[in-house]
């Protein structure tokens, strides 16, 4: 028994045990500190649908062994671009949100090339230099969104200066175009967003999809056996470089998704630290640096929202301050540096 | 009593086994001050296993320990690991370079035993903060490099110097200590060239001259022949014979290393088949594969043999397989049905139809965290498009898992491959079944020619003989050319039709299976003879 | 296996233009950026000394860890916040002038000793990916240090100043003046050339500094962390303790840095409780890096190169990018974009030359063995 007890843990890993204790016990905590139940539900179903698609995005890198895609930021640059295009272009309502992903996914095709390239020249210490690729395209970004002679009066800043605003809201373009999309109402707390929640179905679909083919069992060979897959003749650096380009676009679209469902696009500085609570919410779900499934990302980011959800509300009512922001950093860096440190090695 | 006091090491009656598997025998060797003992042996014959437990390497500890005791200079001694051992003044020159190549020669020889001077922090923060004695630790390099003789400057980092002079930097190391009294040299001159093997070869008898004692492991025989004073020629974990280079000659040596056969030969087949077509021919191999060296390898294979390899570990009998494969960097010229096929590239070489069945079974041969079925379907999907079923008018190649189990119920009915189900993780299958599915992955691409490394290794005896049938079963059933390489020879001899024996890199020899096996022996210790017949050539 | 054509053409001045690429674009950048400032020389000069006598300290405390082979240290920063917590517990006992200073690093020494072989422990549980995991170790520790400052500090710790506490009865306020420490050493030695005031006991402090690091790569401990450095293996057959060799440079850095931090505040005269630590990191590693230091190699006059170009661009960015553009802002963008970019540029340099040279080393020897054996 004890020995059972050992081997869940050792399986499940300590860290995800606690958080999720934790969580058990806000929930517990909820009706005692006075909050609704199914609003905090309805928020956690939310964000699910904001999230889980740029969660999903690390899928493909994890899969070929490149690790955890701290250069999430790059996906993320193209997918603002794609919005902010789309604006520009006066495009409104499901015309304007997949014209978004249309300009999106052609930004993200580039970036991710070049990136894939990059990632490939660097074998062994992708996860560093991918941090400050995130870091100094997002940073070069802020630049562009002075620079760029975007004209439409709803981007630019309202008092003459140049450049684009800080926040800008999609509402009167794509707002809600998914969220409302066949949205079903359950009482006057409760509604469930059938149409983010299918796209990121869809998303999933293909993802899973795409590692039944040719192309996928090839990616996940190499992932799983680098050696193995050059004995086959796999074209490991190809594999991977489509694994980049396919993260970076499924990036691209997570973020238009969480801009539509957010109702502001976020430039300059925003973006800087997206990676990190996206990488921690696939840790939580149970992956490691060098293995991770669509199971993880669901299971990763219920949990971790849920989280999120559920702190501030509850840990604020009982100690009356807000410590929300202080658990969310330990909760996602130590996730991530737990992992780092379990050294996983596909082969024994 | 008196005699024994001369010895400066005594093992006696020392035994080993590893998990019920005996691989050192009640051992006895006696080795004198000053005397250079030459250690003769096959692969597994025991000289690691002897040498590990001279050291005290912890894996043997680990693994229970050992019987007999060791007596060296004059106390019995059991060394819990190697600094205890070195401590004593026992030191080791590896066959693999131990340096630190962004070092000086002065900084490597004195690598973790500089002389240091006192500062006033070591009276808090202790010995580590005394700052090193660069003038003595230069002085005490050039001594140990004058021993050796050669011109070596000091202060050069040792990653410009010239390869060969690299492994001297290892034999200063040990030179250096001033309690040296028993020097081990493990295959020391594999990597100089001849010029400098005989520098080191007169560096080691002028250590011997100052009473340092040498065992000296190589698989030269001359070498051994000519500098040692006396040979002891291991063989299935026991001395089989000590012998005086003065009395003997290599031909005895190799015997004994080898052994005599009680019968003529172990050749299963009846007659030697008359095949005249070639269908590989291999040029000048040259293949970078790291412990496996190919250097300028060349013979020819006809169609539809078994053709073997064989050799000591080492020596590069591996390497040709991988480098014609394209996992290891190659060079030269290789021509398959009379067509020069490009190396370096996997992909173009599993086109063709050659196929491999690797050494590295866990490494590179399986994915061990992925059920069997894929195992044994993923090469042939990604080179021969099988196994996938074209989805919107071929835009979409959909993996057809009922085509993968179908196979794979096929390979393991016909392997007789030992598992729960299709879908078991292949981790979890005995080593023997996991070479048959290796086996299995290399069949479903119908290949022409199969490199076949080490098909043996690490499975249980049932298993062996079943995946040597099955070979011998394709070969003469589908007419699949095998190039099998392995360190048995008694497989070797088995099954194949030619023979060649590996040394250096390089074909020594290729010997009909029915050959004398002192032949073999004397093939694999660099001894060209000149009356031997060899075939095909 | 594929054909490298790169590492063949490599004659040593395209290598020195790789190995410094990063140093050489920096003196081009700020050759275009001084004339558009339109700063005066004598600012320009003050703002260099006191940027230099400000972060040279810091910086100075990456180069064991390198030395080590552990790379850059990202997790300085876990020292940093060990010397603010020095200084929080001095204004709360409002303990000022030098005596103030020496007790905030007596304070914060044994802090910084355990955070640093915390941080070390985390590290050596990574080999391989000491960097990203340094990095995510500081982001973490940040959250611990907000618990500890933010909540536990005027709750469980007792802190009597209620002037740096929040209004709301505990945890430290955003922002705490350092008044009483405020240039204490800057000033100790009071040296005035003109206008320009020059802080001749902080610079001395940093002279002994690197006379320390000097001395310390000739001791034992030096050669071992050198050793470890080159090749974890080699070393641990030798008989070096790797594990602890590797804790001892993190523990040392981390102690530096920790004074470091403090020498940087008592020069400000304010902290920013919950971000002055934040950047430490990234700043010191980058200002390094534009020093023509790699990820494995670093010296004393890398520091100092780096602390003169990067910060010239720290001054100058801002007012180039205003006569440019006609927006500061964009300055500041910039500056921003050049510290990251400098670090993924390094980065990524060292990796790809450590692959290449491992290859070209595969080639020599290779070639070696065909030279002697092919007759």
């Amino acid at each position: 028994m004890k020995k059972k007890i050992q081997n869940i843990i050792e399986n499940f890993g300590l860290p995800r045990i606690i958080i999720f204790l934790f969580l058990v016990l806000l929930f517990i905590l909820t009706p005692f500190v006075g909050i609704r139940f199914d609003t905090s539900i309805n928020d956690i179903i939310v964000r699910f649908g904001m999230n889980g698609i740029l969660v999903l995005s690390l899928i493909p890198m994890v899969k070929t062994g490149c690790g955890l895609n701290f250069g999430l930021q790059l996906g993320i640059i193209a997918g603002i671009l794609g919005a902010v295009i789309s604006i520009e272009m006066e495009m409104i309502g499901f015309t304007g949100f997949f014209t978004a992903i249309g300009i999106a996914i052609f930004f993200a095709v580039i970036f991710g090339f070049l990136y894939g390239l990059l990632l490939n020249k660097v074998k062994g210490d992708e996860m560093v230099v991918a941090t400050y690729v995130g870091f100094s395209s997002v940073s070069f970004m802020s630049i562009m969104w002075l620079m760029l002679p975007f004209k439409s009066p709803n981007m630019i800043w309202a008092y003459g200066g140049s450049g684009l605003r800080t926040t800008i809201n999609t509402k009167g373009y794509w707002f809600h175009v998914l969220t409302d999309f066949l949205k079903i109402k359950i009482g006057n707390y409760i509604f469930f967003p059938s149409g983010t929640i299918l796209f990121f179905a869809f998303l999933t679909f293909l993802v899973w999809a795409f590692f039944k083919t040719k192309i996928g069992t090839a990616m996940i060979v190499v992932g799983s056996n680098t050696d193995y897959a050059n004995s086959c003749g796999i074209n490991v650096d190809k594999m991977r470089s489509i694994s980049v380009i396919l993260s970076t676009v499924i990036a691209a679209i997570g973020i238009i998704v969480y801009q539509e469902s957010f109702g502001f696009i976020q430039l300059y500085t925003a973006p800087l630290f997206m990676a990190f609570p996206a990488v921690a919410a696939l840790l939580l779900g149970g992956a490691t640096v060098g293995k991770a499934s669509i199971k993880n990302v669901i299971i990763g980011v219920f949990l971790f929202q849920s989280i999120l959800t559920m702190t501030p509300s509850v840990v604020s009512n009982i100690i009356k301050s807000d410590m929300s922001e202080t658990i969310r950093i330990i909760l996602s860096n130590g996730m991530i540096v737990y992992a780092l440190t379990r050294i996983t090695r596909v082969r024994t | 009593m008196e005699s024994k006091e001369k010895y400066l090491l005594r093992m006696e009656h020392v035994s080993k086994d590893f998990y019920g598997t005996k691989v050192l025998k009640n051992i006895n060797i006696s080795v004198k001050s000053g005397e250079i003992i030459g250690l003769v042996g096959e692969n597994g014959a025991g000289k690691s296993t002897l040498m590990n437990i001279l050291f005290g390497n912890p894996i043997i500890h680990e693994t229970g320990g050992f019987e007999g005791k060791i007596i060296f200079d004059g106390k019995e001694v059991n060394f819990a690991s190697p600094f205890d051992a070195i401590n004593a003044g026992i030191g080791m020159v590896h066959q693999e370079f131990i340096f630190i190549p962004g070092f000086t020669a002065i900084e490597n020889i004195l690598l973790n035993k500089e002389p240091t001077r006192y500062s006033f922090f070591s009276e808090i923060f202790g010995d580590k903060l005394n700052v090193l004695n660069r003038e003595e630790m230069k002085k005490r390099a050039i001594e140990a490099i004058k021993i050796l003789g050669i011109e070596l400057n000091p202060e050069i980092i040792v990653k410009e110097m010239p390869v060969g002079h690299k492994q001297f930097i290892e034999i200063a190391r040990e030179i250096d200590r001033k309690l040296l009294k028993l020097l081990v040299l493990d295959e020391p001159t594999a990597v100089l060239t001849e010029s400098e093997a005989d520098i080191a070869m007169k560096a080691i008898k002028k250590l011997a001259a100052k009473g340092v004692s040498v065992i000296f492991i190589s698989h030269r025989l001359q070498e051994i022949l000519d500098s040692c004073d006396r040979i002891i020629v291991l063989k299935d974990g026991s001395v089989q014979k000590e012998l005086i280079p003065s009395d003997t000659n290599p031909r005895e040596v190799a015997e004994y290393m080898i052994g005599h056969e009680l019968t003529k030969s172990i050749w299963k087949s009846k007659e030697i088949r008359k095949i005249s077509e070639t269908i590989l021919e291999v040029n000048n191999l040259w293949v970078d594969m790291p412990g496996e060296q190919v250097n300028g390898a060349s013979f020819k294979v006809n169609k539809g043999e078994i053709f073997g390899i064989g050799g000591l570990t080492g020596q590069g009998k591996l390497g040709i397989a991988n480098g014609i494969m394209g996992l290891h960097p190659a060079e030269g010229e290789v021509k398959f049905k009379g067509k020069p096929i490009f190396l370096n590239n996997s992909k173009y070489v599993l086109e063709q139809g050659i196929a491999f069945v690797s050494e590295d079974r866990r490494g590179l041969g399986l994915i061990l965290d992925q059920p069997i079925f894929k195992n044994i379907t993923f090469t042939a999907m990604q080179i021969k498009d099988m196994f996938l079923k074209s989805l919107l008018g071929g835009l979409i190649k959909w993996s057809d898992d009922k085509a993968m189990f179908k196979i794979t119920r096929e390979y393991i009915d016909a392997l007789q491959i030992k598992c729960e189900s299709e879908k078991q993780l292949v981790r979890e299958l005995s080593g023997g079944n996991q070479q048959k599915l290796c086996m299995a992955k290399v069949f479903v691409l119908q290949p022409e020619l199969i490199f076949v490394s080490e098909p043996t290794r690490g499975i249980d005896v049932g298993a062996k003989s079943l995946v040597l049938d099955t070979l011998c079963e394709y070969n003469r059933k589908y007419g699949i050319t095998i190039i099998m390489a392995s360190s048995e020879l008694v497989e070797l001899r088995a099954i194949c039709e030619r023979i060649a024996i590996v040394d250096e890199g390089r074909i020594s020899g290729i010997l009909p299976p029915t050959a004398e096996l002192v032949e073999f022996g004397l093939l694999m210790l660099g001894i060209k003879s000149k009356k031997r017949e060899t075939i095909g050539k | 296996m594929r054909k490298k054509s790169l590492t063949k053409t490599m004659n040593p001045s395209v290598l020195f233009l790789i190995n410094y690429a990063v140093p050489i674009i920096f003196i081009i950048l700020i050759a275009f950026a001084i004339p558009l400032s339109g700063l005066s020389g004598l600012y320009f000069i003050r703002e260099l000394m006191i940027r230099l006598s400000r972060n040279s300290f810091l910086i100075l405390a990456l180069l064991i860890p390198v030395m080590a082979g552990m790379g850059m240290n990202f997790s300085i920063v876990l020292g940093a916040m060990a010397g603010e917590i020095g200084l929080i517990f001095i204004t709360d006992w409002q303990i000022v002038g030098i005596s103030g200073m020496l007790l905030a690093i007596l304070i914060s020494t044994p802090i910084a000793v355990l955070l640093g072989y915390f941080a070390g422990i985390v590290l050596n549980r990574a080999k391989g990916r000491e960097m990203v995991t340094g990095f995510m170790l500081a982001f973490f520790m940040n959250g611990i240090y907000q618990l500890f400052v933010l909540f536990g500090m005027g709750n469980i710790i007792p802190i009597s100043n209620s002037s740096i506490l929040l209004p709301r009865g505990y945890g430290i306020r955003n922002t705490i003046n350092l008044l009483g420490i405020r240039q204490v050493l800057d000033k100790l030695i009071p040296l005035k050339i003109g206008d320009i005031l020059i802080p001749v006991a902080t610079f001395l402090v940093i002279a002994t500094l690197c006379v320390f690091i000097t001395w310390f790569r000739k001791t034992k401990l030096g050669q071992d962390m050198r050793t470890v450095g080159q090749d974890n293996e080699v070393a641990r057959v030798s008989g070096i303790n790797v594990e602890n060799t590797r804790v001892l440079s993190i523990v040392i850095s981390t102690v530096l840095a920790c004074y470091g931090q403090i020498l940087f505040l008592q020069n400000i005269g304010t902290m920013n409780t919950y971000q002055s630590h934040e950047q430490v990191g990234v700043f010191a590693i980058a200002a390094l890096l534009v020093g023509g230091a790699s990820v494995a190699k670093a010296n004393i006059p890398n520091v100092f190169i780096g602390v003169i170009l990067f910060h010239t661009m720290f001054v100058v960015a801002p007012r180039a990018g205003k006569a440019l553009m006609g927006q500061a802002q964009l300055g500041e963008y910039f500056r921003v974009f050049v510290s990251y970019g400098v670090i993924a540029f390094s980065l990524a340099l060292y990796a790809w030359r450590k692959r290449v040279e491992k290859e070209n080393e595969r080639k020599k020897i290779m070639n070696y063995r065909k030279s002697i054996l092919a007759k």
